[in-house]
């Protein structure tokens, strides 16, 4: 009779959640949102780079029909950024414009046109002032500053050494030195930046609809940007169109929408075009690194010198923590002692970068593979062998900036991509012109001390358990599109043996949901998931308790089994529904908390200054193998296969597992070969989908890929990050294997045609073979 | 300068329908900001992503490229027309089983030009799957399952579920 078998979805193929919505056109974007009598929101650009704000004349603008309300610097003279450290950039420029596309005024207006007429009658007269649109430019010794709080341009200085570098390069048999340059690149996301801002005048409360990765940050910033207490703010998050980092900081679209709407006592729909969403920016830097390396016979690296030189950009956004991860994530990954980093971050009259998927790791990361791979040759060593000759040797460890790393799945990861690409037949025994190459990375799985440090815990699940027998999941983790939502159902369902059905999540509404530190860094899965693994614990010892009483039996004795509970395996037991009528009768509604907080000797080091950067409870680890064809005759390489082992500790989800790397690993290679945000004097040339190259169906491999499960000590049901760290591997496993088809090495990126085809001339010149 | 306004008649979704229309209004703002069927996406300055892909008389159109207008007398289908009788067709059904939608937002675009291929060819290579959705971006995936979705959709199709 009681055949009860309890539900259970970890390690499945679980499709998402919210996919019937998604695929059927019902879910909700911000832009969506169409509420009656709305206004429409414009933003008047800065044409300058760099320029003193003489007068922003908006008296013409202001008496054109239908323009409802104009706001400029003079609006608002408070400061944001994510760094409580940087707040120093206004949602409107005040007294200088510094990147060209800055904003410096903004209309609400009856329609589109009227408001975009308006933009056109808004004048702005200025002094312009040296403009500075490269990282050299910006450091050289008579540079005007952009920001008077930081001498020279520079954003930050780091530097560190650990062990004695110049010893270890002595005791090398080898020491090679590369330099590699890596472009600007942009999330790009699907979804263009939009806002809808409504302010209720009669109560003095603003509610803020954002397509954001941190709804938490954003009402931050309202508040700090508004002058308004945080109580009289609600933040909402609507379906989101992908983020990739640039969402993780708040950005001057919902804070201009919000001042709008407060002049103007209304509702105001902000959206930007694809142009404006590029130039709010937020992407990966401009990087320049010189790398040098120390290794024996044997492969062994004895020492590593690493500089990185980054273009940031007008504002500081992200830009400390970039350039300290791109430092302290050399570590984690092999057994490296001897290390020194120097990295600069400098200001540039260029839009601000910020957090982009992979944060700070994926340029060094492509710099060093990629001088292991030409070391290796040097040396007539396998590639894979130089790999697991640097292996950390044992888990669980320490690395000598004080990374905490508890699991490693890296070495089976390895064993994997080469099985499954036949590397040990194949490679070198590949036709002309095609060849392969190999490279690992690695990433955090949540910062483990968040950017606004408050001392709470560091994830808060709620749980609502009603007389319906439903249990609602109230969370303010953002889901983007990664899927956090539907672990987060799966993970209470597990604990409780229930089918997901009986499971409804809400999310993103400031009004209901716990607040949560956001999406960004991979956290969710690892914190916010342990967090809901609590909750459910924490139901069902409420659940087991109430069916002990109404068993007249112990609660060590109830055996729960999801949709029933029983005192022993004779027992005929009570439903999932009678044990919750027989809860409810104590108080009624339920509702309980699951928290969560990392535990201290995962906060990193104190051995430099900004030694924390790199903290987290859980490294993930990727190996790849990339397989490519060279057309010598036209210098395109097409990507033929991708084998991609990653290790995220356990798969939740399989499903969203494969699809997370392969979504990482096909945008590592759309920054490795066609992607770049190039500029002239400034202006960014590439601010649309034609000419910002993102690779299409046409251009992209199958990705296959291998779950690698190191079963983290600490992780949800042993579980890390699967969304980040498979990006970084393809761009030098990329490049190596373009090395092994042509014998020529590509430092800088991306890898075009015209790159290629013009090395392929040059040595062909050399050669005098044509 | 004041555009001429004009009645477009159309059958929308398989419902006839006649409103009042500007000359210059793009298809896609027609069904977003007349109409109010959201799921068609705005994801560019125009032509570039894909995200807006309707069916014209059973062809992919990118109504953010098409006026309004030029479809009078037309059969429109965007992506709220593909449920029939509260379930999921085929090429949604295989965009949600197979992941091949992430974040979503390309989505209704890639399910329309898929449904537009299975109208036309109902058993496709893997080459006429990328072929046929070549003009569409999505950011999340990497297109390998979208491929998979579009597969398993044509399987779904052939056991007869409506595309």
């Amino acid at each position: 009779m009681n055949e009860m078998v309890p539900a259970h979805t970890i390690g499945a193929h679980v499709p998402l959640v919210d996919g019937p919505e998604k695929v059927s056109g019902r879910a909700k974007y911000t832009a969506d949102l169409i509420v009656p009598g709305m206004l429409v929101g414009r933003v008047f650009r800065s044409p300058y780079s760099h320029a003193e704000i003489i007068d922003v004349d908006v008296s013409a603008a202001a008496k054109l029909p239908g323009v409802k309300a104009i706001v400029t610097g003079a609006d608002c003279d408070k400061g944001f950024g994510v760094l409580p450290i940087a707040r120093t950039e206004h949602p409107l420029a005040r007294e200088r414009v510094r990147y060209c596309g800055e904003p410096v005024a903004a209309v609400a207006a009856i329609d589109d046109a009227t408001a975009k007429e308006a933009l056109r009658l808004i004048k702005l007269t200025v002094r312009e002032l040296p403009a500075y649109h490269t990282a050299q430019a910006a450091m050289a010794p008579d540079a005007v500053e952009l920001h008077s709080h930081r001498p020279k341009n520079i954003e930050r200085d780091v530097f560190f050494e650990l062990g004695d570098v110049a010893a270890a390069f002595a005791a090398a048999d080898l020491v090679r030195e590369g330099t590699y340059n890596c472009p600007e690149v942009c999330q790009n996301q699907m979804e263009m930046h939009a806002a809808i801002a409504d302010y209720d005048v009669e109560r003095d409360r603003i509610t803020v609809h954002a397509s954001t990765q941190v709804p938490y940050y954003v009402h931050l910033m309202l508040s700090q940007i508004l002058g308004m207490d945080m109580s009289r703010i609600r933040v909402i998050k609507p379906h989101v169109g992908g983020g990739f980092g640039c969402r993780t900081e708040t950005l001057n679209v919902e804070l201009i929408a919000a001042l709008l709407a407060r002049k103007v006592g209304g509702c105001v729909r902000m959206m930007v075009s694809r142009e404006e969403t590029f130039i709010t920016h937020r992407g990966r830097p401009e990087t320049d690194i010189r790398l040098k390396i120390g290794m024996r016979k044997d492969g062994r690296i004895t020492g590593v010198e690493c500089e990185a030189i980054m273009r940031g950009g007008a504002h500081s956004g992200y830009g400390v923590v970039t350039i300290l991860y791109a430092g302290s994530m050399l570590y984690a990954i092999y057994d490296l002692h001897n290390v020194k980093y120097i990295g600069k971050r400098v200001l540039t009259n260029t839009p601000p970068c910020g957090a982009f998927r992979g944060h700070g790791t994926v340029d060094v990361r492509f710099a060093f593979e990629s001088l292991l791979d030409d070391m290796a040759q040097a040396l007539e060593l396998d590639p894979f062998a130089v790999r697991r000759v640097n292996l950390l040797p044992s888990v669980p460890t320490f690395t000598d900036n004080d990374l905490m790393v508890n699991s490693y799945g890296l070495p089976e990861c390895l064993d994997w991509v080469e099985r499954e690409s036949g590397w040990k037949a194949r490679k070198g025994r590949l036709p002309k012109g095609k060849g392969l190459g190999m490279a690992c990375s690695h990433y955090i799985s949540g910062a483990s001390k968040p950017v606004n440090w408050t001392g709470e815990p560091h994830a808060t699940v709620k749980l609502k358990l009603d007389f319906d027998g439903s249990i609602v999941l109230l969370t303010g983790a953002a889901d983007i599109g990664q899927g956090s939502s539907t672990v987060l159902v799966q993970s209470v369902a597990e604990v409780l043996a229930l089918d997901l059905a009986r499971i409804r999540i809400v999310t993103g509404d400031s009004d209901v949901v716990p607040k949560d530190n956001g999406s960004y860094s991979s956290r969710v899965t690892f914190l916010v998931g342990n967090a809901a693994i609590d909750a459910a614990n924490n139901l069902k010892a409420v659940l087991i308790a109430a069916a002990a009483r109404k068993l007249d039996a112990k609660p060590g004795e109830i055996e729960c089994l999801g949709e029933l509970y029983r005192a022993g395996a004779q027992d005929k037991g009570l439903t999932f529904n009678d044990v919750v009528s027989e809860a409810l009768k104590d108080t009624g509604t339920i509702t309980v908390t699951g928290n969560y907080s990392t535990i201290p000797e995962s906060h990193g080091g104190k051995r430099y200054r900004g030694a924390a950067i790199g903290g987290t409870m859980g490294y993930s680890y990727s190996a790849q193998v990339v397989e490519v064809s060279v057309d010598e005759e036209t210098g395109v390489v097409t990507v033929d296969k991708v084998w991609v082992a990653h290790d995220c500790g356990k798969a939740l989800n399989r499903l969203s597992v494969e699809g997370q790397v392969q979504g990482s690993v096909w945008m590592g290679m759309g920054q490795a070969m066609s992607e770049e945000a190039a500029y002239h004097d400034g202006l960014m040339l590439t601010a649309n989908m034609l000419d910002y190259r993102v690779p299409t169906i046409q251009d992209s491999p199958p990705i296959e890929v291998g779950i690698v499960e190191s079963n983290d000590p600490h992780g949800p049901f042993g579980a890390k990050e699967a969304g980040e760290g498979s990006l970084a591997a393809f761009l030098p496993a990329l490049t190596n294997a373009i090395a092994d088809a042509t014998g020529l090495r590509f430092n800088d990126l991306p890898v075009t045609p015209d790159r290629v085809f013009a090395a392929l001339e040059k040595r062909a010149r050399k050669d005098g073979v044509r | 300068m004041a555009c001429m306004t004009r009645i477009l008649q159309l059958t929308l979704n398989g419902r006839p329908r006649s409103d009042a229309i500007t000359d210059n209004v793009l298809l896609l703002d027609y069904l977003r900001e007349i109409i109010g069927l959201t799921g068609t996406k705005t994801g560019c300055d125009g032509g570039e992503c894909g995200a807006c892909t309707v069916l014209v008389d059973d062809q992919p159109r990118l109504s953010c490229l098409t006026l309004a207008a030029t479809v009078d007398g037309r059969r429109v289908d965007t992506v709220e027309s593909l449920v029939v009788d509260g379930r999921l067709s085929a090429v949604q059904r295989g965009f949600h089983e197979k992941l091949g939608s992430q974040c979503g937002y390309c989505t209704p675009g890639f399910i329309m030009a898929s449904a537009g291929l299975l109208r036309r060819n109902p058993r496709p290579s893997e080459d006429e799957i990328r072929d046929a959705l070549g003009s569409n971006i999505c950011r999340c995936t990497g297109y390998v399952k979208i491929i998979e979705a579009v597969q398993y959709a044509a399987d779904l199709h052939a056991a007869g579920a409506p595309p």
